[in-house]
Parts: C-alpha cells; structure tokens; sequence
C-alpha cells in the first residue's frame, strides 16, 4: 500500500535496482520513525553480524562441548548418550590424577613466582632513571617473542652435554650434570621456566602503569610522617595496587591452567612426557581428541577445564567484590 | 579535585628528580636490575648468535662467533617453505586484526552510545564468552570445519578470531570517553549513524584502536593450537606450526633450529624496536582498561 504512494519517479533517482517500491516503503517507514527509534534500527544494524557470530562461533560450540561430553563418539560412527560415562572415566583415570596435579602445578608455582618477580622489578624500575626506557624494553622484549620458537631455544639450552648451553655451562665450570627434559621432577619446572621469562614484561608493564596511577601526594604524606619504607609499601602501595594485583592473578592463573605450546614443543618425541610428568590438562585433551579420536571423553575433558576456570574467574569478581 | 590532581602530579615530579641520586642504594638497584634485564635477552641473544655459527662452534659458549656465517639462513629459506608459512602467518594475522578492531569497535560502539531495549543483555552474553577457554570450543570448531569444508584453509584458521569479546569489552570503555555532544553535533550536520561512527568517534579513539590492534596482530601471529589442528597441509601451515614441524625434522641441528626460530621471531623484535614507546603504552592501557 505504502509503495503505491511513493512517486516512480524518485525511487529510480535513488538508482536502486532492487524492487524499487519495496525499498521505498522501507525509507518511507523509517524517514518517519523519531531520532531515538532511529537510533535502535542502527544499533541493531550494527549488531546484526556480531550477534550471529557469537551465537555461531561461541555459543553454540559451547552447548555443543556440553553436549559431546555425555556422548561416545569416534568421529567415524554413531554419537551415542553415555550419560555420566565420560566423567566416570575420568573419575578413575589415573593419567587424569597426574594431568590435574601438573596443571596445577605449573598455577601455584608460576603465578606467585611470576607476580612476586615482576612486581619487585617494577617497583625497583620506577625508582630508576638511568636508561629507564632500554630496561624496560629488556624486559618487556621476551613477552613479544614467539613462544613455540622460544620454546625450542630453551629446549636447546636444556639438552644434555655436548649440546646443551646450561650443561655446558655447569661443566665447564665443573659442576655435575642436571638432567632438565629427561627427568620426572625436573622437567615440569624446566619447562615453566620460559613460561614464566615470557610473561614476566606484560606484568611489569601492567605493575608499572598501576604502581603511577598512585597519587604521589600519598608518599608525600607518609614522608612528612617518617613512616618507613616497608611501612610506606605494606600500608599504601600494595593496598592500592589490589585491583591490579587480582587481574594480574587471575590473567596469569588463567594463562598457567591453560600452558600447552611450551610442553608440546618441548616434548614432542613424546608429549607431556617424561612418563606424563609434565602434561597439563590442554595437552591431554588435545591428545583424546585429536590422536585418539575419542571426542567424547575429549569434551568432557575440556568441561573440567572450562568449570576450573570458571572458578578462578568467578573468585576474580568476588574479590573485586567486597571492596566497598 | 582537580587542583588536588595537579598538585600531586607537580610534587610527583618534583619528587622524582630529588629522589634519585640522594638514593643510597640507588647504583646497587641499577646493577641488579641491569645483571636482570641482560638475562632476559640472553635466550634471544643466543638465539640470534647460534643462527649464524658453524656447527662447529655451535656449542660453544661464546656469543660472537669465530667464523660467522649466513648459510643457515640460506639453507632454512632455500625450499621456501619458511617464506610461505611466513606469508600466511601475515596474511591471516594481518586480516584477522582487520576485521576483529573493526567489528570490536562497532559493537563497542553500539553498546556504548545507543539506547535500545536488550543492550545489557546483549553486552552481557558477550562478555560472558570471555569466560569460555578456546580449548574448550577447538572440538566443535573442527567439527564445524569438518562438516563445512574449512579444514585445512586460511578461513578455517581465521574464523574463530574475527571478533573478540576482549576488544569489544575495551572499545566500550574507551566510547564511554567520546562526549556525546560530539556524536549529537554530527547528527545534526545531516551524518548517518555508521557515518558518525567512522570519521567522528573512531578518530577520537584512535590510541585504544592501535593497542586493541597490537593485541589481536600478536595473539594471532603466535597462535598455535587452533592452526595445528585445523591446518594438515604444509602449504597453510601458519609460522609456529610450520616451526614445529621444522624443528621435529631437523632434530638434531641445532643451528638450523635456531635460524628457524630466529626467522619468526626476528620480524616481531624489528617491529617492537621502532615502536617501542607505542607498543608499551599500548600494552598499558590495554591492560589496565581490559
């Protein structure tokens, strides 16, 4: 009806090809709609692409791992419901035991490891003046390296004798050999090593952006009073870093439950290995997926995965939480 | 409040250069943090120095080599093989950070300056997908892949990054600094909405622009785990990929390892050291905001 009333005449100036009444009747609908309505037709406009990526590429492979992780499927046959079989599995997997442990061990030693670093790096850089900007580039330079070539450079550094640069350091020194890559308690920390070097420049740039943004009339203030430096530390710094110390905790934690690139590349004659001593829960999801297919039990995997850090991501926002 | 913040950023100043050289510890710190930041280039430095030697002298401790050479260079790029995984590592990097700040940007945007009914929860489920760990989506994405024919092309590796919830969290932020009188003013002049989004606001936030894009270029040039499963073929392998399959052949020569290594990691230094100050702002305030 609408497109009767719109003249020919103008909807051929519009040079629009495509059923020129209909698109007139759509420009007569919105030329009459206000600004604020307007305003909605853009936004959702704007929207349009974006929603259906995130339900396409985020949301429904989500429902999707759900979904998998009470199935058996090889890939090749039928997807059939297991119920809780996948997680009963796991349950008494004893490789899963030892992948939890390592997980977690690469968290509760790279994390306070990496904060309490950085931190005394970024505190003691600020008060430096001297080529401050070439420390800093130092030290920020490893964070922009590659870390699959990285790993592959330390993996050099750790090979044994003849080969090895730390061995070959420790000989010529004539200090006995360590065994980094071939040993079940040495290789998990040999391999957090460049995780943590890696790291180490975005947390003291993000400790050296938060430690300026304390008003430096506070140090005045403490100064005038004759409160010691520990105290000036303990009492006003550290306080008022809190909401920069809980993201870099809760970044830094999400990125050492997550480590895989260093352990596939360090160990790739025989990943995760010694004896599965350095595999973390990435890995072996990649492994019951990818090299035995086993998709089901794969997704349940990686069901864990997602709750651990759902749990660290929710404590973020507790604790960010109870300030006021 | 103001006058509060001047204050203390002139007795910040004033407190910095008086600081300083009264400083007893003052030479001991620098020489710590230096011995510090000389050992955190030295895996690079060995790097760098281990691509030019002989075998010869490769294990050895010395980091200016005796003969210095650039045969392994010329080896590891003879078969072409490292510059095409170098290619696609900047094609899919370079696109993808493409269409990720733009689309970050306009929802961003979107949900910064318009008022509609379901924008909290439209920002909410966005945000919500940042809790959702990429390994956790790897599996229905090759699933995804299998069954849409992306296994094994550059948009099966590049789907997944083409907008992240990080950035649109970050665009927000930063729209929230556009005052919308600016937006209003333009309006006026007769602009449409995407037009005002373009040339008025975008400009205006071109810093978080630069940093949001430092932050998807490097996350997708050093990505691994996605390329590894999605890619089969050694002519879409992206550069750490390719690396790994490189290394796992060579084995036992070190040297071409570390030339191999350098070769990805060399562009990303050179780039760093021209922007140095940029990248580091960068880094800060996307951070900080994020």
């Amino acid at each position: 009806m609408g497109g009767a009333v719109v003249p020919p005449r103008r909807a051929a100036d519009r040079g629009s090809e495509c059923g020129p009444d209909e698109l007139g009747q759509w420009m007569r609908i919105y030329r009459n709609l206000s600004i604020r309505q307007k305003q909605v037709v853009w936004a959702w406009g704007f929207l349009a692409v974006p929603i259906l990526f995130y339900g396409v590429i985020r949301f429904y492979p989500t429902l999707n791992a759900i979904v998998l992780s009470f199935q058996s499927w090889n890939l090749l046959g039928p997807r059939e419901w297991v119920g809780l079989a996948n997680f009963e599995k796991l349950w008494a997997d004893p490789v899963f035991w030892k992948v939890f442990r390592n997980t977690f061990m690469y968290l509760i030693l790279g994390t306070p490891i990496s904060l309490i670093l950085s931190f005394l790096i970024a505190y003691q850089l600020e008060k430096v003046r001297f080529l401050h900007n070439t420390l800093r580039a130092f030290y920020f330079l490893p964070f922009l390296t590659s870390t699959v070539a990285m790993a592959w450079v330390w993996r050099w550094f750790y090979q044994p004798v003849p080969i090895g640069l730390f061995n070959n350091a420790l000989a010529s020194f004539g200090f006995s050999q360590i065994s980094f890559l071939n040993s079940t308690t040495n290789a998990l920390p040999a391999i957090l090593l460049p995780a943590i070097w890696a790291g180490l420049g975005f947390q003291i740039i993000i400790f050296m952006a938060g430690l300026r943004a304390i008003p430096q009339s506070y140090y005045e203030a403490a100064k005038i009073d004759g409160v010691s430096n520990w105290t000036t530390l303990s009492e006003i710094t550290l306080p008022l870093l809190k909401p920069t110390i809980v993201f870099l905790v809760v970044f830094s934690s999400i990125g050492f439950l997550r480590i895989f690139d260093q352990v596939f590349n360090m160990t790739t004659n025989n990943p995760g290995g010694p004896l599965d001593s350095t595999k973390p829960l990435v890995l072996m999801i990649y492994q019951t997926a990818f090299s035995s297919f086993d998709m089901g039990y794969a997704a349940a995997q990686t069901v864990v995965l997602f709750s651990i850090l759902l749990v660290v991501s929710l404590g973020q926002l507790y604790i960010l939480r109870e300030k006021p | 409040m103001s006058d509060i913040r001047a204050s203390s950023a002139a007795l910040m100043r004033s407190g910095r250069t008086a600081k300083g050289p009264r400083d007893p510890w003052s030479v001991l710190r620098w020489t710590l943090l230096a011995l510090g930041a000389i050992a955190m280039v030295m895996p690079i430095v060995y790097m760098l120095s281990a691509s030019i030697k002989y075998p010869f002298e490769m294990y050895d401790l010395n980091i200016i080599p005796k003969e210095p050479t650039f045969e392994n260079y010329t080896y590891v790029l003879s078969d072409g093989r490292f510059l095409r995984w170098f290619g696609n590592s900047l094609l899919i990097a370079t696109l993808t950070t493409v269409s990720a700040v733009f689309f970050d940007a306009l929802v961003g945007y979107a949900l910064c300056k318009f008022r509609f009914r379901g924008r909290t929860v439209v920002f909410v489920a966005i945000l919500s997908t940042l809790m959702i760990p990429t390994e956790m989506l790897v599996i229905p994405w090759y699933l995804m892949s299998k069954s849409f024919g992306w296994l094994d092309s550059y948009w099966g590796i590049m789907f997944p990054g083409m907008m992240t919830a990080f950035g649109t969290f970050l665009m927000k932020q930063f729209f929230e600094t556009v005052p919308d009188d600016f937006l209003e003013a333009a309006r006026i002049d007769g602009l449409n909405e995407f037009q005002i989004w373009w040339s008025v606001a975008l400009p205006l936030v071109a810093p978080a622009l630069s940093a949001l894009a430092i932050f998807v270029f490097l996350g997708n040039w050093t990505a691994f785990l996605w390329p590894l499963i999605v890619t089969s073929s050694s002519e879409l392998y992206t550069l750490p990929v390719g690396l790994t399959t490189f290394s796992v052949e060579q084995a036992v020569e070190w040297e071409l390892i570390m030339t191999g290594a350098a070769l990805a990691t060399i562009p990303t230094l050179v780039v760093f050291l021209v922007f140095q100050r940029f990248i580091i702002r960068g880094v800060a305030m996307a951070g900080l905001k994020g």
